[in-house]
C-alpha cells in the first residue's frame, strides 16, 4: 500500500514535470524577426549531412542579417537536432510547426528522416523544403498527388540514375556494366532502378548485380563475383564510406574499370578512405563543383573559407541555396506568411544559385544542371555540367 | 471484501476522469500536437515495458528481441490499414495475433535454452526479423513503408493501455501467473511439482508478444511512417531499460519506468550525444547497486546464488 | 576455380578476425560463465588506440599492435574488477544486463569524444599484391600479415595455457571455481589474468583491423563482437580450439555466402547458424555433450 502510494506521488510528480517543460520559447508573432526551423540530424549516424547543411544555412544567414536581413526583418533560426532517428525527426518537426511560430521548416537532411517530417507540416500547412532527401515520393506521393507544402531544391534519385547511364554509353562508350547497390538505401536503390533501366534503353547489358549493406567493410566477396563477369564499368551508388572502401578493395583485387556513382560520393573522406591510387578512374554526378568558375560559386567558397576554415562541400552548398532561395521566396510573396510563401516557392523560375539554376517544376521538384566529377589520382576534377533537357 | 469493491470503484473513478480530462484538454488544444505525440510515446512504451516485463521480469525468460514483435505488428497493421484499406480495430487485433504466433514461434525452438544463451538466440531472432523486412520489398524494404493512415489517437492509446494492464495483471495473479513465477524461481522445482513448463514459457511469449504487437500498431498508425531500422537491437535495449529501472517483477514499476524514462529522453534532447551514455551509467548503477530498480519486490530469489554444478557447457537442462 | 580460391582467401582474413575476437569470448566464458558482450567493444578501442598511436605518433605496425593489446589487456581487467567482479554472486540475468550496460557505455562515451565519423587508418602496412595463377587470383601481403599474427597468437596462447602455471590455474577454475580455490588458486588473479589476455587478443584484432580494411567508427565492434560469440558457441564455448575453428568456419560461410549471391543475408546468416547449432549440437561442433545434473 505505501509503496503504490510511493508510485503515485512519484507519477504526479513526473507528470508535472513534463507539464513544466517544453513551455514553448517567445511566440515571435508580430516580432521583428522571421522565424525559420532547422530540423536537421546533429548527431547520430548521419549527422555528418546534417552539420554540413546547417553550417551552409548558417553562412547564408548571417550573410543576408548582415546585408538587412528579408523585408525588413533579420532571420531567426530555430535549430533542433533529430539525431538521425525518424521518430525524432517527427517529434522535431511537430515541435517547430505547433509552437516554434515558424514561417518554414528546412531539412531534415535524408529521405527517410524527411518523410517522416512531412506530416507536421503539411497538418499545419508549413512549407517545407529539402535541400537533400533525394527520394523520389517525397514532393510525390503513392497515388501520383503532389504534397502541397513540400519542396525539394536537390534533384531526385532516378534522375542521377539517368544521367550516370547517359554518361556511361555516350561518354564512356559501355556496352556492358556491373551493379553493386547499397541494398538497405532508398537512395541507392533509387538510383540503381534508374541507372538499370536507362543503360537498357541504349542497348546496354547489366551483367550482374550485387548487393550490400550500410556499414559494412569487407566487400571483396561481391568485388570477386564482379570481377569474374568482366564489365566495362561498374555502377556503385552508395555512400562515400562504403564506396571509399570499395574502390580500394576493387583496385587490390585487380578490378580497374571506371566506377560511376551519384553525389554520396561527395566528401573530401573519399579519398582518405580509398586511397589517392584507388581514387582514379571514377565518376560522379553532383550538385556542386569547388572548381566551378562561376562568379558566385568563388565567392561562396571564400566566404564559407572565411568562416569554417575549411573548404565547402556539395552538402554546404546545398544548405546555403536553400537560405537564399528562402530569401528570394518571401520577398516575392511580400510577407512572412506561410501560404503566401507556399505560392511563391511554386512560381520560382530560374533562382540562381550554387549548385545550378533552379526552377521549381509542377511536381515541386527541381530543374537544374548537374555536374560530372572525375577522380584522377585522388583528385576532383571538373569534367562537365550537364543542363537540364 | 467491501474495502476491495471501494478500492475498485475508486480506481475506475480516477481512470475515467483522467480519460475525460485529457481528452477535453485535447479537444480545447492546451494538448497540442506536440505534447499529444510524447503522450502517445509514452503510452506505447507502457505496453512495450509491461509486456516485456512478463516475459522476463515474471517467467524468468531474458528476451532480447521484444522491439522484433513490436516490428511485425507495426508492418502487420501497416499492412491491412495502408494496403488492405481495413479498419483500425481489425488491423489492432490482427496485429497482436500475428505477432502472437511470432511468440510461439520462437518460444518452441528455445525452451532448452537457458539464461544467457536464450538472451542471444533471441537478440538474433531479433536480428533476422530486421533483415527479412529490409529485403521485402512488399512492404518497402530498407527504404520503409509510407503513407500510413493515422488513427491513433489519445482514446486508442489510452484504451490499449489500460486493457494491457488489466489483462497482464489479471494472467498473473492467477494460477497461471503464479505458474509463471514458479518458474523463474526455480525451474526444476516447478517441473517437479507437475507444473507443465513447456506450456507456460511459450505461453509467456505469446502473450508478451501480443501486447507488443499491439504497441507496433499503434506505433504504425501514429508515425505515419516505419522502416526496419527503428525496431533494431538498441530498441529491445531500450525497453529492457525501462523494465530494469521500473523493477523487473512490478507491472506498476514498469509503468512508471516508462513514464520516467520517456521524459528524462526529453530532457536529454538538449544533448544527444550524452543520451546513451547516461542511459548506460543509470543501468548499471541500478545493476550494482539496487537490482530490483525503483519498485521491484523484496523477496527476490532471482538475484541470489544459485548452487549448481558448473560446468563448461550448460546450455540445455534436460 | 580461381573465383573461388579468391573466395577462399578472402573468407581466411575474415575468419582469423573472427577467431581472434572469439578467443577472448571464450575463455572469459569458460571461466566466470558470463558472455561479455563489452569484448567486441574492447576490439574497437584496441582499433581507435591503434589509429591514435599510427596518426599521432607515427608509429608503425608492430608498435601500435603492442601498444593496443596494452592497452586492452589494462582495459579489461578494469572492466573486470568494476563491473563483473561485484556481479560474480548474482544471476546471469543481472551479469548479462551489467555486460550490456558497459558495452554501450564504451560505445557511446568513444562516440562522444571522437565522434561517430569513420577515420582511416594511415598505411601502415603498404599493400603489395601477389598474383598467383596468372593474375586471375591475387593475395595482398595484408592477408599473408593478418593470418601470419593470428596464428602466432594462437601459438603463444596455447603454449600459456597449457604450459605455464597461470594457464593451468586458468583451466582448474574453468573446470570447478571451489575446487580449485580449496586447492590453492587465486581466483581473482586468475579471473583478471584471463581478462587481460582475452582483451589484449581483441585489442590486436582491432589493429589488424583497422589496417586491413582502413576505417573505423566507434560502433565497430557490436556485429564484429556477436558474429565472434556465435563462431565460439559453434566451436564450442570454452573450447580454445573451438574459438579458432568456429572463428575459420563462420567466416567462410559469410563469404561463400555472399559469394553466391546472398550477401544481403549474411548477417542473418550468422544468426540462423546460432540458433541452429543451440538447438541441435549446444556444446558446439568440436565440444562434447555434457549433461546437467541436478
Amino acid at each position: 500500500m505505501k509503496k503504490k502510494l510511493f508510485g503515485i506521488m512519484y507519477l504526479v510528480l513526473v507528470l508535472s514535470l513534463l507539464a513544466g517543460c517544453g513551455s514553448s520559447s517567445s511566440s515571435n508573432d508580430s516580432g521583428d524577426t522571421i522565424r525559420v526551423g532547422l530540423n536537421y540530424e546533429l548527431s547520430g549516424g548521419v549527422a555528418t549531412y546534417g552539420q554540413g547543411l546547417t553550417d551552409g544555412i548558417e553562412l547564408a544567414v548571417e550573410e543576408i542579417n548582415k546585408n538587412g536581413g528579408v523585408l525588413g526583418k533579420q532571420i531567426e533560426l530555430v535549430k533542433i537536432d533529430n539525431k538521425s532517428e525518424d521518430t525524432e525527426a517527427a517529434n522535431v518537426s511537430t515541435r517547430l510547426a505547433t509552437r516554434e511560430n515558424v514561417v518554414a521548416l528546412l531539412g531534415p537532411a535524408t529521405s527517410g528522416n524527411t518523410k517522416a517530417a512531412i506530416p507536421a507540416a503539411m497538418q499545419n500547412k508549413i512549407p517545407l523544403i529539402s535541400g537533400s532527401a533525394t527520394a523520389d515520393d517525397i514532393t510525390v506521393d503513392s497515388n501520383g498527388n503532389v504534397r502541397d507544402y513540400i519542396f525539394k531544391t536537390c534533384f531526385s534519385d532516378s534522375f542521377q540514375g539517368v544521367i550516370m547511364a547517359e554518361f556511361a554509353v555516350n561518354d564512356l562508350g559501355a556496352k556492358s556494366a556491373a551493379i553493386l547497390a547499397d541494398s538497405t538505401s532508398d537512395y541507392a536503390q533509387g538510383l540503381s532502378k534508374a541507372f538499370k533501366e536507362t543503360f537498357g534503353n541504349y542497348g546496354g547489358k547489366v551483367l550482374v548485380e550485387e548487393a550490400y549493406q550500410a556499414k559494412d567493410t569487407d566487400f571483396k566477396a561481391v568485388l570477386t563475383n564482379i570481377k569474374a563477369a568482366n564489365p566495362e564499368v561498374i555502377f556503385v551508388p552508395g555512400y562515400y564510406e562504403e564506396v571509399g572502401l570499395i574502390a580500394r578493395q576493387a583496385r587490390e583485387l585487380g578490378l580497374d574499370v571506371p566506377i560511376l556513382g551519384g553525389d554520396g560520393y561527395e566528401s573530401p573522406k573519399f579519398v582518405e578512405i580509398s586511397g589517392k591510387e584507388a581514387a582514379n578512374n571514377i565518376y560522379f554526378s553532383n550538385h556542386y563543383s569547388p572548381m566551378d568558375d562561376a562568379e558566385e560559386v568563388v565567392k561562396f567558397r571564400e566566404s564559407f573559407k572565411a568562416k569554417y576554415n575549411r573548404e565547402a562541400d556539395g552538402f554546404n552548398a546545398l544548405g546555403y541555396d536553400m537560405a537564399y532561395l528562402l530569401k528570394d521566396a518571401l520577398e516575392r510573396a511580400g510577407e512572412a506568411n506561410p501560404e503566401k510563401l507556399k505560392e511563391a516557392l511554386e512560381a520560382t523560375k530560374d533562382f540562381k544559385g550554387v549548385t545550378g539554376t533552379i526552377s521549381i517544376d509542377e511536381n515541386h521538384n527541381p530543374i537544374k544542371s548537374t555536374t560530372i566529377i572525375e577522380l584522377k589520382d585522388g583528385v576532383p576534377t571538373f569534367l562537365k555540367k550537364l543542363d537540364p533537357k | 471484501m467491501k474495502s476491495k469493491v471501494n478500492k475498485k470503484i475508486l480506481n475506475s473513478v480516477f481512470l475515467i476522469a483522467l480519460y475525460i480530462l485529457v481528452q477535453v484538454m485535447i479537444n480545447i488544444g492546451i494538448i497540442d500536437s506536440y505534447y499529444e505525440l510524447n503522450l502517445v510515446i509514452i503510452g506505447i512504451n507502457i505496453i512495450l515495458a509491461v509486456s516485456l516485463n512478463l516475459i522476463t521480469g515474471f517467467t524468468g525468460q531474458f528476451s532480447l528481441g521484444h522491439a522484433a514483435f513490436m516490428s511485425i505488428g507495426a508492418y502487420t497493421s501497416a499492412v491491412i490499414t495502408a494496403k488492405l484499406n481495413q479498419p483500425f480495430i481489425l488491423a489492432l487485433i490482427l496485429s497482436g495475433i500475428v505477432a502472437s504466433i511470432a511468440g510461439i514461434l520462437i518460444g518452441i525452438p528455445t525452451l532448452r535454452l537457458k539464461g544467457d544463451y536464450l538472451a542471444i538466440a533471441t537478440l538474433g531472432f531479433g536480428e533476422i526479423v530486421r533483415v527479412i523486412a529490409i529485403n521485402t520489398d512488399y512492404i518497402g524494404g530498407a527504404i520503409g513503408f509510407n503513407d500510413i493512415p493515422k488513427y491513433t489517437n489519445w482514446t486508442w492509446i489510452f484504451v490499449s493501455v489500460i486493457v494491457t494492464i488489466l489483462l497482464i495483471n489479471r494472467f498473473l495473479n492467477s494460477y497461471h501467473g503464479r505458474a509463471c513465477i514458479a518458474i523463474r524461481e526455480d525451474e526444476i522445482a516447478a517441473e517437479s511439482m507437475g507444473i507443465n513448463t513447456t506450456f507456460y514459457k511459450v505461453l509467456a511469449f505469446a502473450i508478451g508478444a501480443f501486447f507488443a504487437g499491439i504497441a507496433g500498431s499503434l506505433y504504425a498508425n501514429y508515425f505515419y511512417f516505419i522502416k526496419p531500422d527503428s525496431f533494431g537491437f538498441m530498441k529491445s535495449i531500450d525497453i529492457l531499460v525501462i523494465v530494469v529501472f521500473g523493477g523487473i517483477g512490478s507491472t506498476f514499476g514498469s509503468i512508471i519506468g516508462a513514464v520516467s524514462l520517456s521524459i528524462i529522453s526529453l530532457f536529454l534532447q538538449g544533448i544527444p550525444e550524452l543520451r546513451m551514455v547516461i542511459y548506460s551509467v543509470i543501468l548499471f548503477v541500478i545493476m550494482v547497486y539496487r537490482q530490483k530498480g525503483l519498485l521491484g519486490k523484496k523477496e527476490f530469489k532471482l538475484f541470489k546464488n544459485r548452487k549448481k554444478v558448473k560446468l563448461n557447457v550448460g546450455a540445455i537442462s534436460k | 576455380m580461381e573465383q573461388l580460391l579468391q573466395q577462399l582467401i578472402n573468407g581466411i582474413s575474415l575468419g582469423s578476425i573472427y577467431a581472434l575476437i572469439a578467443l577472448g569470448y571464450t575463455m572469459v566464458y569458460g571461466i566466470i560463465n558470463l558472455i561479455n558482450f563489452a569484448h567486441g567493444d574492447i576490439y574497437m578501442i584496441g582499433a581507435y588506440v591503434g589509429y591514435a598511436v599510427t596518426t599521432f605518433l607515427g608509429l608503425g605496425f608492430i608498435p601500435s599492435l603492442l601498444i593496443a593489446m596494452a592497452t586492452c589487456s589494462i582495459l579489461g581487467i578494469l572492466i573486470e574488477k568494476v563491473a563483473y567482479k561485484p556481479m560474480r554472486n548474482s544471476s546471469r540475468i543481472s551479469a548479462l544486463i551489467t555486460a550490456i550496460a558497459v558495452s554501450l557505455f564504451l560505445q557511446y562515451s568513444m562516440m562522444y569524444f571522437v565522434k561517430p565519423d569513420t577515420r582511416t587508418f594511415p598505411d601502415v602496412l603498404s599493400s603489395n599484391k601477389i598474383s598467383i595463377l596468372g593474375g586471375k587470383v591475387l593475395l595482398d601481403t595484408k592477408n599473408i600479415y593478418i593470418i601470419l599474427i593470428t596464428i602466432v597468437l594462437m601459438v603463444l596462447l596455447q603454449y600459456v595455457v597449457h604450459k605455464t602455471k597461470v594457464g593451468k590455474a586458468m583451466r582448474a577454475v574453468a573446470l570447478d571455481k571451489d575446487a580449485a580455490q580449496l586447492m590453492g588458486v587465486d581466483i581473482n588473479r586468475t579471473i583478471s589474468f584471463t581478462f587481460a589476455i582475452g582483451s589484449a587478443l581483441a585489442g590486436a584484432a582491432g589493429v589488424l583491423v583497422g589496417v586491413y580494411y582502413n576505417t573505423i567508427n566507434p560502433l565497430m565492434g557490436t556485429v564484429p563482437g556477436l558474429k565472434a560469440f556465435v563462431a565460439a558457441v559453434l566451436g564450442g564455448i570454452g573450447l580454445i580450439p573451438g574459438a579458432v575453428f568456429g572463428g575459420f568456419f563462420l567466416g567462410m560461410i559469410e563469404t561463400l555466402v555472399s559469394a553466391y549471391g546472398g550477401s544481403i543475408f549474411k548477417d542473418a546468416v550468422a544468426f540462423s547458424i546460432l540458433i541452429i547449432v543451440l538447438l541441435i549440437r549446444p556444446s558446439g561442433l568440436l565440444g562434447k555433450t555434457i549433461k546437467e545434473k541436478v
